[in-house]
């Protein structure tokens, strides 16, 4: 039995709609009623606008008739985290704080995709302005893990996995601060890329961490991550942190004449805390690339056990200041309680945020304080900088880099009631923002009771191409992807 | 116990450029509210600031006009507070690491009388740094309004180090400093408007003490008068705290300049905590030699330097330089005119303009660019009584009839009949003759060797010409005549 057209590749739908055998029409409206049957079991979305929708499809339809096709993302169906701005549609955060916001303006990536022809499709959940590891801390509604709907899609773009595991839409994007679209993407069996700081356009996402911040896809093979990372990615002039670099082919890239590889295991990512069935399944896909001739060697990244400090000073010390400006006076939720100005923003944030977002603003104005500032800022920019060049100098000698992406499968919803619990997710995945390298997730197994497992490979500053290339060679002998979750 | 007080003045001035620092929306004053916004200005969620380098390029030229050092990498930072004229709740500003160090602003203290020039010093500056204007609160009764015009124009806060001692000093300091802005077309620094805003830090010390005593920050001293008065009443409260035996508080004060009062704002207790760190969302700016060559291709003279060069070059007297070379059009409009009248006539070029041509534009309400007079028309009109064809007061006459329609001085003369008489020697000498012969008394006196004499003559020789009469010419004829007596 084929496939649910659903569950297809953007590679296999890009044919078919080139072929004239599917119009965007017939596979946006099968995306919807796939969306529409298991959505109230998932709560992968925080809205979705039908009709929209549709009159993409129908334009991309129109074009295609004309001859004027965009590409390999024309009339695909693509649904983003309801942090990237899109033009006329809601721009939630998942917060309270931006419950009725509406972006007035679109962004970079966002023009881009039009650009290429992508059908937008729905807004999607997260963890109230990407805190957290579960998507537990939307203030709307958790989402639910596509493959045991008790469990949590990981986070904070777990709406971003969970909808692409449901089979809702082609591609999603996500954005990962300290981990947030590889850790989902592992815990719900798909893929996902975080790019190299600086590669894909910050402007029109809603920033939690500006120096961590990254856009990145969801997608069902290493493939199609590199579909849509070639639309995404490039210099912006309206954002200065984007890097001028040329672009190349990331799909031409993935050539199976490439390799084989010298790939790094960081001894520091197989300690403690690790549950043995993630470890005996990423030790699978090393004894997997040595058979394909790949070198494999022990590396060190010393400054590893510092990661998770570093990375709560620096994020929430951006992240105090980036939130700032949702105060209740020119846009979002305003108390009506207010007796004066002072008041205005006391009571309009004690209101609109949750318990995380107050967690981390407190403890960021905490780090920034008068006094405070050498201590922890400064001296975390500085081990920062040392994590980074733990990473060059393992590039000195590998490829890449090959870890578990989470220490843990998908646990239960409500399970980790812990902050710092939650916050023992991202061990793996931190290190890669602080350095600012590209990092990727692909499946590489299931636990016993069917949860799915995620390899993460981490490459050089803007080596993506390379990155994705050996990231396609596990695949390439493995058909994670292709099973689906029973919904 | 005599006093001395010790002034630091920080001084923030609108950067002149076409759009905002960070976002390409158009800055200017004096628009609907809060129509040079966008979705920056506005910090909606998910923008992004990016740096406006012709805001870099203008606060380059004013380092470089100051005699700064320009630092070859210099980084952003957030000043942290929440306001509401503040879009994002924090500034964008410059903490550590500005980018102009030291340089110092010239000043000329008053002199003894307006004609004369008085004490010159250097004020050494600590800084300037770049950041971001905010926006404007306007309170009405029941509700207060934001306008987010301004915000987001590009700002330089020019900090002077504490060397400053009396109100005068500021005074002077502010004047030089908002001239040598316009001059470099930096900005237009009109107070009204808010391009130039001065908050002033105050203490006073026993004479001798080398110790600074207790700061005090004034501030909306939003006016260069206001600044001077301001001051002044400080440091009369300041000596007045001490002389009844108390101390000087640290502490902000507002200072009214209508009813010349201050009152505390905040003590330092109640002082913001900025927190400020690097703004993640701007890279650190490398200023390169090259780019500073560029700039420095672009900067103009500044007022004192040609001051000097006009007393060098035209042996203009004081009080012409001081009203020529303050204002860069008119200095510029004065050497144009010298070029066309020759440099020897430089003073009576000087003349016509600071006596005329202001007088003119003062009643017509004009600006320089507007009059119809041109330099061509002023050294024309030089030339015209050099040759003595035009008298001092007919030329004073042309002067009005030329402002008023753009003609030149010689048809205006020939038209109103305004001319030197006679042209005519023949007539002339006939007339020297016969005050001569009229004055038989004086004639023997300058034959007895009282040159002076010569005078009693030129009376009735201008009454027969009717007022008409050349003086040089006169002079020369009647001299002529003498001597061949």
């Amino acid at each position: 039995m084929a496939k649910d057209i659903f569950y297809q590749t953007i590679a296999e739908l890009s044919a078919a709609l080139e072929a004239k055998q599917l119009s965007s029409v017939e596979l946006t409206r099968a995306v919807i009623e796939r969306t529409k049957a298991v959505e109230p079991r998932v709560q992968a979305f925080n809205s979705f606008d039908e009709a929209d929708a549709l009159a993409q499809a129908a334009a991309s339809d129109a074009r295609r008739a004309a001859g004027e096709a965009r590409g390999p993302l024309d009339g695909i169906p693509i649904a983003l985290k309801d942090v990237i701005a899109v033009k006329d549609q809601p721009l939630t955060a998942s917060s309270k704080m931006l419950a009725n916001f509406v972006s007035p303006y679109d962004a970079t990536v966002t023009q881009k995709l039009k650009h290429a022809g992508a059908v937008l499709w729905g807004r999607l959940n997260l963890d109230e302005f990407a805190m957290g590891s579960s998507t537990e801390n939307s203030a709307t509604h958790p989402t639910h893990n596509p493959w045991d709907l008790t469990r949590v899609p990981g986070g904070s773009s777990g709406g971003s996995a969970a909808a692409l595991a449901a089979g809702e839409a082609i591609a999603t994007l996500g954005s990962d601060t300290g981990g947030s679209i590889r850790q989902p993407a592992a815990l719900c069996g798909v893929v996902g890329l975080k790019p190299t700081y600086g590669l894909v356009s910050r402007y029109g996402l809603i920033a939690f961490a500006s120096s961590l911040d990254q856009i990145g896809p969801f997608s069902r093979t290493v493939e199609d991550a590199a579909i849509v990372l070639g639309a995404i990615a490039g210099h912006d002039e309206r954002d200065s942190t984007s890097f001028k670099t040329e672009i190349p082919d990331y799909r031409a890239a993935l050539t199976p004449k490439r390799g084989p590889w010298k790939i790094g295991i960081p001894k520091e990512y197989f300690g403690e805390g690790l549950d043995p069935e993630v470890g005996a399944a990423v030790e699978k896909a090393v004894a997997h690339y040595r058979s394909l001739g790949c070198e494999i060697k022990e590396v060190s990244l010393p400054h590893t056990q510092y990661c998770l400090d570093t990375y709560y000073v620096i994020a929430t010390a951006e992240a105090s200041s980036n939130l700032a400006r949702y105060d209740g006076v020119r846009y979002g939720h305003r108390s009506a309680n207010a007796k004066d100005i002072v008041d205005l923003y006391y009571q309009s944030r004690a209101e609109g945020f949750g318990q995380e977002v107050k967690r981390r603003i407190i403890l960021g104005t905490y780090v920034l304080s008068s006094g405070y500032y050498d201590a922890y800022y400064l001296r975390a920019q500085k081990v920062r900088t040392l994590i980074r060049q733990d990473f060059l100098n393992a590039y000195k000698e590998v490829d890449a880099l090959l870890t578990p992406t989470s220490p843990v499968p998908a646990f239960k919803l409500g399970e980790k009631s812990d902050p710092l619990a939650l916050y023992l997710c991202d061990i793996y995945t931190i290190g890669v923002n602080l350095a600012g390298l590209p990092g990727i997730s692909v499946p590489c197994g299931f636990t016993a009771a069917g949860l799915p497992i995620g390899l993460q490979l981490i490459g050089e500053p803007f080596g993506e191409a390379d990155l994705l290339a050996i990231a396609a060679a596990y695949e390439r002998a493995h058909d994670w992807s292709k099973r689906t979750p029973l919904l | 116990m005599p006093y001395e007080a010790v002034i630091g003045l920080e001084v923030h001035v609108q950067v002149k450029t076409a759009s905002k620092i960070f976002t390409r929306v158009g800055a200017g004053y004096g628009h609907e509210p809060n129509t040079l916004t966008n979705e920056v200005v506005l910090a909606l969620p998910g923008t992004l600031p990016v740096m406006n380098k012709a805001a870099l390029d203008a606060i380059i030229k004013a380092g470089l006009l100051l005699g700064c050092e320009i630092a070859p990498v210099c980084k952003w930072d957030r000043k942290q507070y929440f306001y509401p004229d503040s879009p994002k709740n924090y500034q964008i500003s410059q903490y550590d690491q500005p980018i102009c160090l030291g340089g110092s602003v010239e000043i000329e203290l008053p002199g003894a009388s307006r004609n004369v020039m008085g004490e010159h010093k250097k004020i050494p500056l600590t800084r300037i740094h770049l950041e971001e204007d905010v926006g404007k609160l306007n309170h009405g009764a029941i509700d207060s309004l934001v306008d987010y015009n301004r915000a987001g124009t590009p700002l330089m806060e020019i900090v002077s180090e504490p060397a400053l001692h009396s109100a005068e000093e500021a005074y002077a300091y502010l004047t030089s400093l908002r001239a040598t802005m316009i001059y470099g077309g930096i900005s237009d620094c009109d107070m009204e408007k808010g391009q130039l805003r001065c908050d002033a830090n105050i203490s006073i010390r026993p004479v001798g003490e080398t110790k600074l005593g207790t700061k005090v920050e004034l501030k909306n001293l939003n006016s260069i008068s206001f600044v001077r008065d301001g001051i002044a009443h400080e440091i009369k409260r300041q000596i007045a705290v001490l002389e009844r035996g108390g101390t000087i508080i640290q502490e902000t004060r507002d200072y009214d300049g209508m009813t010349g009062t201050s009152q505390s704002l905040r003590t330092k207790e109640e002082a913001h905590d900025y927190r400020y760190f690097p703004d993640p969302d701007l890279m650190p700016v490398q200023v390169d030699d090259a780019w500073k060559s560029r700039i420095r291709a672009t900067c103009p003279e500044l007022p004192f330097d040609k001051q000097r060069r006009f007393f060098e070059q035209y042996q203009l007297p004081y009080t012409l330089t001081s009203v020529l070379v303050w204002d860069r059009e008119l200095a510029d409009w004065f050497e144009q005119a010298v070029q066309l009248a020759g440099t020897e006539k430089a003073q009576a070029v000087g003349n016509w303009i600071v006596n005329d041509l202001l007088r003119e534009l003062g009643n017509a309400k004009q600006t320089l660019a507007e009059s119809k007079v041109t330099p061509a028309h002023v050294a024309a009109l030089v030339k015209l009584i050099d040759a003595g064809t035009v008298l001092t007061n007919a030329a004073k006459e042309i002067f009005v009839d030329m402002a008023a329609t753009g003609e030149m001085p010689e048809v205006i003369a020939d038209h109103k009949g305004l001319k030197a008489a006679p042209t005519n020697t023949d007539e002339l000498e006939q007339w020297c003759r016969d005050a001569i012969a009229g004055n038989a008394k004086a004639l023997a006196e300058f034959k007895a060797g009282k040159d002076s004499a010569i005078n009693a003559f030129k009376g009735p020789v201008m009454k027969a010409a009717k007022g008409k009469a050349n003086p040089k010419l006169v002079d020369e004829t009647l001299r002529k005549l003498l001597a061949s007596m």
